[in-house]
Order: C-alpha cells, then sequence, then structure tokens
C-alpha cells in the first residue's frame, strides 16, 4: 500500500523539495547575508529595473512556495507518501538553480546587488556559483536515481 | 500658527468621533454574539478577541500619535498604513462579521443580502485579480502620483484614500483566505498566483519608495519607509499564505475522503 501511494505521489515529493530547496536559499540569503552580515545591500544604486521586478517576484515566490511546500509534504506524510530521498533531491536542484540565478542573473546581469562590498569580489562569485553547481549536480543524481518506484522495492528489500 | 492649531482640535474632534464609533461596533458585535444567537453554536472566544484588535489596529492607525506624526513623518505614515490597510483587514476577516451579522438580522434581510453576494458586481470584485489591482494598484497610484501631497493639503481627499486603503485591504485578504459565506470561489492555484504576483507587486513598490520618495518626503524617511513597508508587509502577507495554505491542506484531506467513500 505504502509503495503504491508513494509512486503516485512522486511528483509531489519532487516539487515538495524544489519549493522548499528555493525558498531555504532565499531565506539564507535573507537572514544570513542581508541582515546578519549585513554583505547584501538592500537596494544597490546601478540595480536595473528589471532587477527590481525580478527580485520582487522571486522573493515573493520564494515566501510562498517555503510554506506551500512544507503543506504539500504535511499532506505526503498524511497519506503516508512521503519519500525523504527524492525529497532531498528535490530540495537539492531547487536550492542550487536557485542560487545559481541569484549568483549569476541577479547579481551578474541584473546588478541587483553584489555578494559583498569594498573586497576583491571574484573569489566570492566562485564560492558562490560552484556550491550552487554542486548542488544542481548533487540533486540531480538523487533525482534520477529515485526516478522509478522499483528503487524504492530495492531499499525495502 | 493659529491655522495650526484650528487644525489640531479639528483632528482632535474627528479621533473623538471615530473612537466613539468604533466602541459602539465593537459593543454591537459582543452583543449580537453574545445575545443574539441563543440557538446558534456558541460564538467563539478568539472572534471576539480578534474583532477588538481589527477595530483598534483601526484606532491607532487613525487617530493618537501615529496618525498624527503621519502628517510629517513618512515613517509614521507606513506604520498606519500597514495597521489599516493590513493587519486590521486580516483580523477582522478572522472575527466573521458577515456570518455574525446574517445570523443576527431578520431572516428576509439575510436572504436580500446573500442575494447581493450573489450578484455579478460582487463576484467582479471579489475577483482576486480585481482585489489585487484595487489594493495594489491603488498604492502605486499613491506614492508615485502627486496624490500623496495632494492627500495632506485636501481633509476630503486624505479622508478618501483612507477609507479606500482599508476596504481594498479588507476586499483583497477575503478574496485570497475564505472564512465567512462566498458564493463566488475561485481555485486554490488561481489565488496563489493572484496573491504572488500581488506580494510581488507590493515589494517592488517598497523598493521603488526606498529611492524615489514621494512628493516632498526625504528621502531617509523614504528609506526606512520602504524598507519597514518590504518588510512589515512580508510579515502579514505570510500569514495570509499561511492561511491559503492551510485551507487548502483542509480541503485536500475532504478530497481524499471523499474518493475513500465512493471507493469503499
Amino acid at each position: 500500500m505504502k509503495r503504491k501511494n508513494t509512486s503516485e505521489y512522486r511528483k509531489q515529493n519532487f516539487w515538495s523539495g524544489i519549493l522548499f530547496g528555493l525558498g531555504m536559499v532565499a531565506f539564507i540569503d535573507e537572514t544570513a547575508f542581508h541582515q546578519l552580515l549585513h554583505w547584501h545591500h538592500f537596494y544597490d544604486k546601478s540595480t536595473t529595473s528589471i532587477g527590481l521586478i525580478s527580485d520582487g517576484l522571486f522573493h515573493a515566490f520564494s515566501w510562498f512556495s517555503t510554506i506551500w511546500s512544507l503543506f504539500l509534504l504535511a499532506d505526503l506524510r498524511r497519506k503516508r507518501a512521503f519519500w525523504l530521498k527524492r525529497w532531498i533531491g528535490g530540495l537539492f536542484l531547487g536550492a542550487g538553480l536557485f542560487q545559481l540565478y541569484d549568483g549569476t542573473v541577479q547579481h551578474k546581469f541584473m546588478k541587483l546587488h553584489q555578494i559583498r562590498y569594498h573586497v576583491d569580489i571574484l573569489p566570492y562569485d566562485l564560492t558562490w556559483n560552484i556550491t550552487a553547481l554542486i548542488m544542481v549536480i548533487f540533486g540531480i543524481i538523487i533525482v534520477l536515481k529515485t526516478r522509478s518506484s522499483e528503487s524504492i522495492v530495492k531499499n525495502e528489500t | 500658527m493659529k491655522h495650526n492649531h484650528l487644525f489640531h482640535s479639528q483632528v482632535d474632534h474627528f479621533d473623538l468621533i471615530l473612537i466613539t464609533g468604533l466602541l459602539f461596533m465593537f459593543f454591537i458585535y459582543c452583543y449580537a454574539a453574545f445575545f443574539g444567537g441563543t440557538r446558534y453554536k456558541k460564538w467563539p472566544k478568539h472572534r471576539y478577541i480578534s474583532w477588538f484588535l481589527g477595530l483598534a489596529c483601526i484606532a491607532v492607525a487613525l487617530t493618537g500619535p501615529i496618525s498624527h506624526s503621519s502628517h510629517i513623518n513618512f515613517v509614521s505614515h507606513m506604520y498606519a498604513h500597514l495597521l489599516l490597510g493590513m493587519l486590521a483587514p486580516l483580523l477582522i476577516a478572522l472575527s466573521f462579521p458577515l456570518t455574525l451579522l446574517l445570523r443576527t438580522i431578520k431572516v428576509q434581510h439575510a436572504r436580500f443580502i446573500s442575494r447581493m453576494l450573489n450578484s455579478k458586481m460582487i463576484g467582479f470584485l471579489s475577483n482576486p485579480v480585481t482585489a489585487s489591482l484595487l489594493n495594489i494598484g491603488g498604492l502605486w497610484i499613491l506614492y508615485t502620483t502627486n496624490l500623496y501631497s495632494l492627500m495632506h493639503q485636501h481633509k476630503l481627499i486624505h479622508l478618501f484614500v483612507h477609507i479606500h486603503i482599508f476596504l481594498a485591504g479588507y476586499l483583497f485578504t477575503i478574496s485570497m483566505i475564505y472564512f465567512d459565506p462566498t458564493p463566488h470561489r475561485y481555485p486554490f492555484s488561481y489565488r496563489s498566483i493572484c496573491m504572488i504576483l500581488a506580494l510581488a507587486g507590493h515589494d517592488i513598490l517598497s523598493k521603488f519608495i526606498f529611492v524615489h520618495p514621494p512628493n516632498h518626503v526625504p528621502i531617509e524617511q523614504s528609506q526606512a519607509g520602504g524598507k519597514f513597508m518590504y518588510y512589515g508587509g512580508d510579515i502579514i502577507d505570510l500569514l495570509i499564505i499561511f492561511i491559503l495554505c492551510l485551507q487548502w491542506y483542509k480541503s485536500s484531506n475532504q478530497r481524499v475522503l471523499t474518493i475513500k467513500g465512493q471507493l469503499f
């Protein structure tokens, strides 16, 4: 019974993970880099208006997706269809993709703000984007591994 | 100087009328909920509290120190705006005022109101897109045109803008989350997308205010006000999103139960 449900809800596990990963990165970005370290700025003079729109949309979406993903998770638990491995795969993929978008498009092309000011930015950009890439690759591997419900059968036996 | 004094005494006069009105509404609500509903289920205590706090938000926003300094200080204006346009509507929606009204008044009057609620006009207004445009669009107009400075010159415009902020905020809240009877319902996905876009519009506007102060507002005040609008708005919208998702979670369970019921 459990196995059947899990394969039915494979998509939901994946999306709950993705959305939570995205929300988590946005949350860490806001608390750690904006509020605690004060590395990121609320507004940078070179911000383009498209950057402002992108930031607003992503900020709103990440707020929504954090809460929504946890309700999806609660729903999976309630239906006994939660699949931790696939969920974590989604989490890394979502987190990595959003961080990569933030580090390349938002920071560089839209000039929303830089990671840190008054320092040589290159090592920061590299760390930021390479971490993001590693998360994406890690996420893809796990998601591919949990593509079919057969993999749970293997795990359970 | 004389003019200034006159203005203040008029404002105090207005404060008195408003506070009396709000107190009156509080007692009417309590009376209707406590004595009116002997035939119905007991009215939950938290709804009284919610109604009281909602009215208190309106009082704090429109009277007393915050309201008085909001004429000269943009940050105070933002406090008032957040209380009047976001927190008060949410608290009032949580106190089920329409449900209470419908069960208190005579049946034929209640029927008339529910016919009104079923009308196309209300359907149009309570569409999340209309409600978001009235709410967020109204704010864009207020802060990006010279309406903001006009509002501080003409009392009537000031009054109209504040009534609009509250009503649009209330309409927005009840178009996203359903407590009172809502004949025109929209799917969760549709409401979610509108909620995200509205919140984004709010965030973009607050960053816009951060750099482009409304007329005659000093840049330090517009920066502090914009930041407060951004983070304060986030917190209250977070509550609305939480309730929106919670309502999905509950209805989604019902769906499973009916499917199960059909199967067995």
